[in-house]
């Protein structure tokens, strides 16, 4: 369960090119359940998403994960109960290290790191089975590093990694966007299943009204850094693209003047 | 080129070699562009042979020399993680404030050991010639050093330090405080800068205030030339590639200036620093650049 109450987060306050970012903005979300965010650029959503995983503090408001304030909390010390997939596939992985070697780092995610061994044969066997079922061979390359894969692939051990432990939240930041339409595809559809594997509480944000809707079960829309449209069940079952963009365009009272929120 | 002196480039080059494993882990595990290291060595050297001349243990002396270089980079990876300062910036500081406090420690310029004892005194035999002795317990000290070196860096907490380096804000979203991480580094890499140190004062007979002006030089020619002698990826490899660096450097400096037809001179050796540094960065380029021929 995530819990966000009017976080405030404004950037360069107090100078020409003050921006902000997060204008008191509210979001609950029930354990379990798999939420897309959409929004124009700068609305807010990049933002979000490092509120929640303590990349950024927060100006004022409250962050709580299964009834725990966690809002003065460090992104190290959230690790263990938010995982998280950039959009940069370089981001989310340590290119330097093997495919072993970044799976074991996300088997400790959120637990202490002592001086036993990073990798073990037992640990090893474990990252085989999961990097099986992806079906992209990476099964046999565990020790190869992991700069070597392709993004697409990349993105696919981020989301392994993502659920190697169990965590409560999983941040998704336009994690399919730098991928070809085909790759983004089977990531998408890898994403799914291991939301519903693990019933992993979700957050994906998505430049792609489609996606939005197609994937999840709820889908908000921020806009200046405030939800703007909640839609969920027969509501949003109901509804296609355009529909959605009246219905902002309603809520709003104005024109969406960002065409890359029409594309996709 | 005599035994001799072949001998003593070696001891030189495996000495250094300490020094490579640590800039090792500051400039390519942690990214961290350490200057301290100019500062932490001839710390080492203060800190042993201050003890040891007040009649302290070599071995002891040694080992305080180690730390002292270890309270040296956390101090540095103090001001870089809490204070904010830039790495580079805090490195430097770090380092001149060094040459006061090493003068401080030495109460002089330099502290001489002639007669006192070394750890080198302590373990020769009679059988063996000194000249050959100090190059064999150095050998098995990097030896020992690259081994521990190798065994922490495949640890949980070794494989967050790299992953610090590596990408420090994926390190973060997997738990890994990198603060600390850059903290335990720069400690682990200036306490073998300091324990080098301590060593270069006990084979040389001394300890010096101007005995770390390029040390840094020196560890990163090392870990370039050794790049480039044994490009690797694998850890056990990079720190055998560092140590191997050391050593071909040393004895490269040796040659120069030991063959007569090239005229070289003790004052060259920043030079033939400088010039090798440069060699060694070209060479793989070079390499690259020249038409392939056979399989691949």
């Amino acid at each position: 369960m995530l819990s966000a109450q009017d976080l405030h987060i404004t950037f360069n306050a107090g100078t020409p090119i003050e921006t902000r970012a997060l204008r008191g903005l509210s979001l609950d979300i029930p354990g379990g359940q798999f939420v897309t965010v959409i929004g124009s650029n700068g609305a807010g959503k990049s933002t979000l998403l490092n509120a929640v995983s303590g990349d950024l503090p927060v100006d004022g408001g409250r962050i709580e994960i299964d009834g725990e304030d966690v809002t003065r909390l460090p992104s190290w010390r959230r690790a263990g109960r938010v995982a998280r997939v950039f959009q940069d596939p370089m981001a989310g992985t340590c290119e330097d290290l093997t495919i072993e070697e970044n799976m074991a780092l996300a088997q400790r995610r959120g637990a202490g790191r002592g001086l036993g061994r990073a990798v073990r044969a037992a640990m090893r066997e474990g990252f085989r089975e999961r990097l099986a079922t992806l079906g992209l061979g990476l099964e046999n390359r565990l020790s190869d590093r992991i700069g070597l894969l392709s993004g697409g692939q990349r993105q696919a051990v981020s989301l392994l990694m993502a659920a190697l432990q169990p965590s409560r939240i999983l941040l998704l930041d336009e994690h399919t966007a730098a991928l070809d339409p085909r790759t983004a595809d089977f990531v998408l559809r890898l994403t799914a299943r291991i939301v519903a594997e693990y019933r992993l509480t979700t957050m994906m944000v998505t430049h792609s009204m489609r996606q939005a809707l197609d994937v999840g079960e709820r889908t908000v829309m921020l806009h200046q850094g405030r939800v703007v449209l909640d839609v969920s069940g027969e509501e949003r079952r109901g509804l296609g693209v355009a529909d959605l963009l009246a219905m902002f365009e309603r809520v709003r009272g104005e024109e969406l003047a960002d065409d890359a929120l029409l594309l996709g | 080129m005599s035994l001799y002196t072949l001998l003593g480039a070696l001891e030189i080059g495996l000495v250094f070699a300490l020094v490579a494993l640590g800039v090792l882990v500051s400039f390519r595990i942690l990214r961290f562009p350490d200057l301290t290291v100019d500062g932490s060595f001839p710390l080492g050297g203060a800190v042993a042979a201050t003890l040891i001349s007040l009649g302290a243990d070599p071995f002891a002396a040694t080992a305080a020399a180690a730390a002292a270089g270890a309270l040296a980079g956390l101090a540095t990876g103090w001001l870089n993680v809490k204070l904010r300062i830039m790495d580079l910036l805090a490195s430097i500081l770090m380092m001149i404030a060094l040459y006061s406090i090493n003068l401080r420690i030495m109460g002089r310029p330099n502290v001489p050991l002639i007669a006192e004892p070394t750890v080198f005194t302590v373990l020769q035999p009679d059988a063996v010639a000194d000249y050959v002795m100090r190059p064999l317990i150095l050998a098995a000290v990097v030896l020992a050093a690259k081994l521990a070196l190798d065994w922490f860096l495949s640890t949980e907490a070794g494989l967050a330090m790299r992953a610090t380096g590596s990408n420090p804000r994926m390190a973060r979203s997997q738990g890994v405080h990198t603060g600390r991480m850059v903290l335990a580094g720069m400690a682990l890499s200036n306490a073998l800068v300091g324990l080098a140190g301590a060593l270069f004062a006990q084979t040389q007979g001394g300890a010096d205030i101007s005995m770390g002006v390029g040390t840094i030089v020196i560890g990163l020619a090392a870990v370039i030339v050794g790049e480039s002698i044994l490009p690797a990826r694998r850890l056990f490899l990079a720190t055998l590639a560092a140590i191997l660096g050391a050593v071909v450097y040393r004895f490269f400096v040796a040659l120069a200036l030991n063959s007569e037809f090239v005229g070289l001179q003790a004052q060259d050796l920043n030079l033939v620093t400088a010039v090798l540094v440069v060699v060694a960065l070209v060479l793989p380029m070079l390499r690259r650049r020249l038409p392939r021929r056979g399989g691949r």
